[in-house]
């Protein structure tokens, strides 16, 4: 069986039913031990002091914000090039949760960088580039809020996440291109040298592992329900000429 | 049982505080819409079969 087959509306709607209440457990669980190992059993940062618990929601929601970003973009091209619906469907359905990582990731910078940096906002590269993000994704929502033929909708939007990407690129990869800011460099990185200290590092890791769960079971819940609004939008097209007759 | 946070308690709970509840609001309302919209579409399609 070929792989599309499984973004065909109906078989998405059966594959996905059993996975999202795991997904969610899962994603619950992660979060729940992630977060509370983070917060009650880590000892303070000798620089940061106890500033440093702040990194179990900044990092794995800005890795969030960025990768939802990515993922809409394939979501996206896959749209543009073979028309399949549950993927312009599941774009839309990423969106908000981006929205929110973003938010969230914005949130929690400010209120670690005005004790650390003496300022809760600078326009740094990095900053400024997930500020201009979390701008393309509002823009992106209501897009598509405003255009009522969905395939119209999802084409312009499409377009409107493969320009957003450069924002996307942008943020991940500012603090290389411009050495210039407040913003450190990566937290994690493959280089044990680079990243932060192992008693930080792995309830981080659980962490992340708990906000790509709860986005994947968000993301796939969303677009479930995308599907039926779009079913239930044509079945009452198809139905209000009758009524008119009658 | 709140370790203590010295002066930052502020800051690192008002990050907690928020996150959180950002991240509660989307799960619920995510999971309310989507049982609206199953409920509203089983109904358009028994009335449509009934």
């Amino acid at each position: 069986m070929s792989i599309w087959e499984y973004a065909n509306p109906k078989k998405f709607m059966g594959w996905t039913a059993p996975l999202v209440p795991w997904l969610f457990g899962l994603a619950g669980a992660c979060l729940i031990v992630g977060l509370v190992w983070g917060f009650f059993l880590t000892p303070d940062d000798y620089k940061q002091g106890s500033t440093v618990k702040i990194i179990y929601l900044h990092v794995p929601s800005a890795l969030m914000a960025i990768n939802a970003w990515f993922m809409m973009l394939i979501a996206s091209l896959i749209w543009l090039v073979r028309r399949h619906h549950v993927s312009a469907l599941a774009a839309k359905a990423a969106a908000p949760v981006g929205v929110v990582m973003t938010l969230i990731a914005l949130f929690t910078g400010a209120v670690w960088g005005q004790p650390m940096w003496g300022t809760w906002w600078a326009w740094d590269p990095r900053l400024t580039s997930f500020l201009i993000l979390f701008l393309f994704y509002l823009g992106y929502i209501a897009l598509w809020a405003a255009i009522e033929d969905p395939d119209t909708a999802a084409d312009l939007t499409s377009v409107l996440c493969i320009v957003g990407s450069v924002f996307a690129v942008l943020s991940r990869y500012a603090v290389n291109f411009w050495n210039q800011g407040l913003h450190q460099g990566a937290s994690l990185s493959m280089d044990k040298a680079d990243h932060v200290a192992n008693v930080f590092y792995i309830p981080l890791l659980v962490c992340i592992a708990g906000f790509v769960l709860l986005f994947i079971a968000l993301v796939l819940l969303r677009t479930r329900t995308e599907i039926r609004v779009r079913r239930m939008s044509a079945l009452i097209a198809r139905t209000r000429p009758t009524e008119v007759t009658t | 049982m709140i370790p203590d946070l010295g002066k930052y308690a502020g800051p690192v709970l008002s990050a907690y505080g928020v996150a959180i509840v950002l991240l509660v609001g989307l799960v619920v309302v995510s999971i309310w819409r989507a049982r609206k919209v199953k409920a509203a579409l089983e109904w358009i399609e028994g009335k449509r079969n009934g």
